[in-house]
């Protein structure tokens, strides 16, 4: 479960200083699919940075799992990225020289359990990629990358999924299909936020929440 | 993470990468190979300079006439007037204990004429003693006797290259040659002792007695019959130094020489040769080692540069890694594994590589008629390799460092 209270986020660059946000409150329950709407700059990427544990907040208070992100040392903050948070980026974020398989059982060393090829191929053919195990991102459609990078963020089972636009490089067929594949992964029970510009991929969740300047404009 | 893990990521990305990879090995396989080969040169030359050193005679030393300071050394005695004399080795046989074989020597240079040859050569008179105190062995016939000594036999053992030059392939035994006029026969040929001690290679032998009795132009004015050196076996390797004491001592007093006086004559002992030569070995394998270090910082400073690159390169890479999970010090881990791996690799390449060198060059001096033994030398195996690590480690750990610190969004957003 994520609380937000009052999230502040300013970065500064040299004497300028930039409010990304701006007092941002908001609860999302397990299992809910949330999308985050917004013109560019508006900071979807910051809020999205914060949830994920790979950034902290100026100001405000931030419970994760009932835990206070901000108070947690970065070690910690790494385990709970393996463990608990999926990421899924816009440009899909493979190692190139390495196979799909390979970049699916990623996050697997980080773990502390080892490597683990039947755990990496099951999450592949749980994205319908189990016969590209062996190829290289180079050699795959950019849905099929993006099926790879979704099956990497599943890997550890984590019950949260952060996707950054993860259809803003694929066309309308394959972002369908990207799309469906989260629903399904939603009604198995994880609790899913992402970032988008279009409203037809905004109408496959439940929840849309807008965001401008910083803070949040509408909570549907 | 696990440790296998750090290392299967780490040859992951060195396999992945292998032109990069090979590069940045470049700099540690040449600086190793470098000093594998130098240093096992090196020591070829010197085992083969103590081999030549030993073969000259076990415990020898050597007394010759002059002051320490003067110039001469073994066979450099003839221009001035020896104060050495038969007695002189005598006393030494009787009175120094440490000493088991003293053999007095004579020499002159002289013409020696064999059937149409005609040849200027070192002749030395000699006792049966000089055969084991210089450990020579014969190749034809036998050596100078004790019965030709008393004698004062007309009879010469000649060196190999000498009897080769005067009589070619025909074998020199029983033959007739004349040395400064006189008639000889010729009852035995040395064998060779190898380049580097070819003196006696070229010299003729003859009893010592005939020598002063048909060659020597000088008397001793009343003191004794005058020598050119005598050569002494000591009774073992740690009696050499007592023995070359109780020479001094004898030949002070028999030279009448007071407390303040200078020595008239030297005496060198092989070991004191053997130890300069060591002394310029260890020396130049210090400058060996020392360009060896230079050509492995360069090494160094080639994988730190190319590590800077590719952390760089690496960015997103990087954050993506720290994003899945990855800590600071797994990071850290990967580069550093990744430099010790890259300068381990570079250091066993090398090694082959400066095996492969001292083998080619072994193979080159031999078939010039240097017979070389090839060495690889383990001690600076080990070291070189162990440096080589050391170095890789060294210069990983910068651009280890940064890429651990690398921040996981700015690194994703990273072109
Ligand atoms: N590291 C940074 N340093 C300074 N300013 C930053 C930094 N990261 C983001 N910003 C600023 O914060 C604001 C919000 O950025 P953010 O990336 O969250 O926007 P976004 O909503 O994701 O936009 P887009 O839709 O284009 O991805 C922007 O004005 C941006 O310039
Ligand atoms: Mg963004």
């Amino acid at each position: 479960m994520i609380e937000l209270e009052n999230i502040t986020k300013v970065y500064r660059a040299g004497r300028m200083e930039v409010s990304a946000l701006r007092g941002i409150s908001c609860r999302i329950e397990d299992g809910e699919m949330v999308s985050l709407m917004g013109p560019s700059g508006s900071g979807k990427s910051t809020l999205m940075n914060i949830i994920g544990c790979l950034d902290k907040p100026t100001l405000g208070k931030y419970l994760f799992d009932g835990v206070e992100v901000s108070k947690l040392s970065d070690n910690k903050l790494a385990e709970i990225r393996n463990r608990k948070i999926g990421f899924v980026f816009q440009s899909f974020n493979l190692l190139p020289r390495a196979t799909a398989l390979a970049n699916v059982e990623l996050p697997l060393i980080y773990g502390g359990s080892g490597s683990h090829r039947q755990r990496a191929l099951q999450a592949l053919e749980s994205v319908g990629l189990a016969h590209r195990a062996k190829h290289k991102p180079s050699e795959l459609a950019g849905g099929e990358q993006q099926r790879v990078a979704i099956a990497r963020a599943l890997i550890n089972n984590p019950s949260l999924i952060l996707a950054d636009e993860p259809t803003g490089n694929l066309d309308t067929q394959t972002s369908r299909g990207i799309m469906l594949l989260f629903k399904q992964l939603n009604q198995q029970g994880m609790t899913i936020v992402l970032v988008t510009h279009e409203s037809d991929i905004a109408a496959y969740t439940r929840r849309t929440m807008k965001i401008r300047d910083g803070q949040i404009e509408a909570l549907e | 993470m696990k440790l296998w893990d750090c290392f299967a990521t780490a040859l992951q990305t060195i396999f992945s990468h292998k032109l990069r990879s090979g590069l940045t090995m470049l700099g540690i396989l040449i600086g190793v190979a470098a000093v594998i080969s130098m240093v096992s040169l090196v020591r070829s030359e010197q085992a083969m300079v103590r081999e030549s050193l030993e073969s000259l005679g076990a415990n020898l030393i050597f007394v010759t006439p002059g002051t320490p300071g003067a110039g001469g050394g073994i066979g450099g005695a003839l221009a001035s007037t020896s104060t050495l004399t038969l007695e002189d080795a005598e006393a030494i046989a009787s009175d120094a204990r440490s000493v088991s074989m003293v053999a007095p020597i004579t020499q002159s240079t002289t013409e020696v004429v064999a059937g149409g040859e005609n040849v200027g050569c070192l002749t030395l008179g000699v006792t049966v003693e000089y055969q084991y105190v210089r450990n020579f062995e014969t190749e034809q016939g036998n050596f100078i006797s004790g019965q030709d000594y008393m004698r004062s036999a007309r009879v010469v053992v000649l060196g190999n290259e000498l009897a080769e030059t005067l009589f070619g392939q025909m074998s020199p035994l029983g033959q007739r040659l004349r040395i400064n006029g006189r008639q000889f026969e010729v009852i035995g040929v040395l064998k060779s002792k190898g380049e580097a001690f070819g003196t006696e290679d070229q010299a003729a032998m003859i009893p010592l007695s005939t020598a002063q009795a048909v060659l020597s132009s000088e008397r001793a004015g009343g003191s004794g019959h005058v020598i050119q050196a005598i050569a002494i076996q000591a009774k073992s390797r740690d009696a050499i130094g007592s023995a070359q004491w109780e020479i001094n001592d004898i030949l002070r007093r028999r030279h009448h020489i007071g407390p303040e006086g200078e020595d008239d004559f030297r005496v060198i002992s092989m070991g004191d040769i053997a130890r300069t030569a060591d002394q310029m070995y260890a020396i130049g394998e210090l400058i060996m080692a020392a360009i060896a270090g230079i050509s492995l910082l360069v090494g160094g400073i080639g994988i730190m540069n190319i590590m800077l690159v590719s952390v760089t390169q690496r960015t997103r890479e990087i954050g993506l890694r720290k994003a899945v999970g990855a800590k600071r010090r797994d990071i850290l881990t990967q580069f550093l594994i990744e430099a010790a791996v890259l300068s381990l690799c570079g250091g066993a390449v090398g090694v082959a590589l400066g095996w492969v060198i001292i083998k080619i060059s072994a193979g080159v001096l031999a078939s010039m008629g240097f017979p070389f033994p090839a060495i690889l030398p383990g001690d600076v195996v080990a070291l070189a390799v162990g440096v080589a690590i050391c170095v890789g480690l060294t210069s990983g750990l910068y651009p280890a460092i940064r890429a651990a610190r690398l921040d996981p969004i700015e690194s994703l957003r990273h072109e």
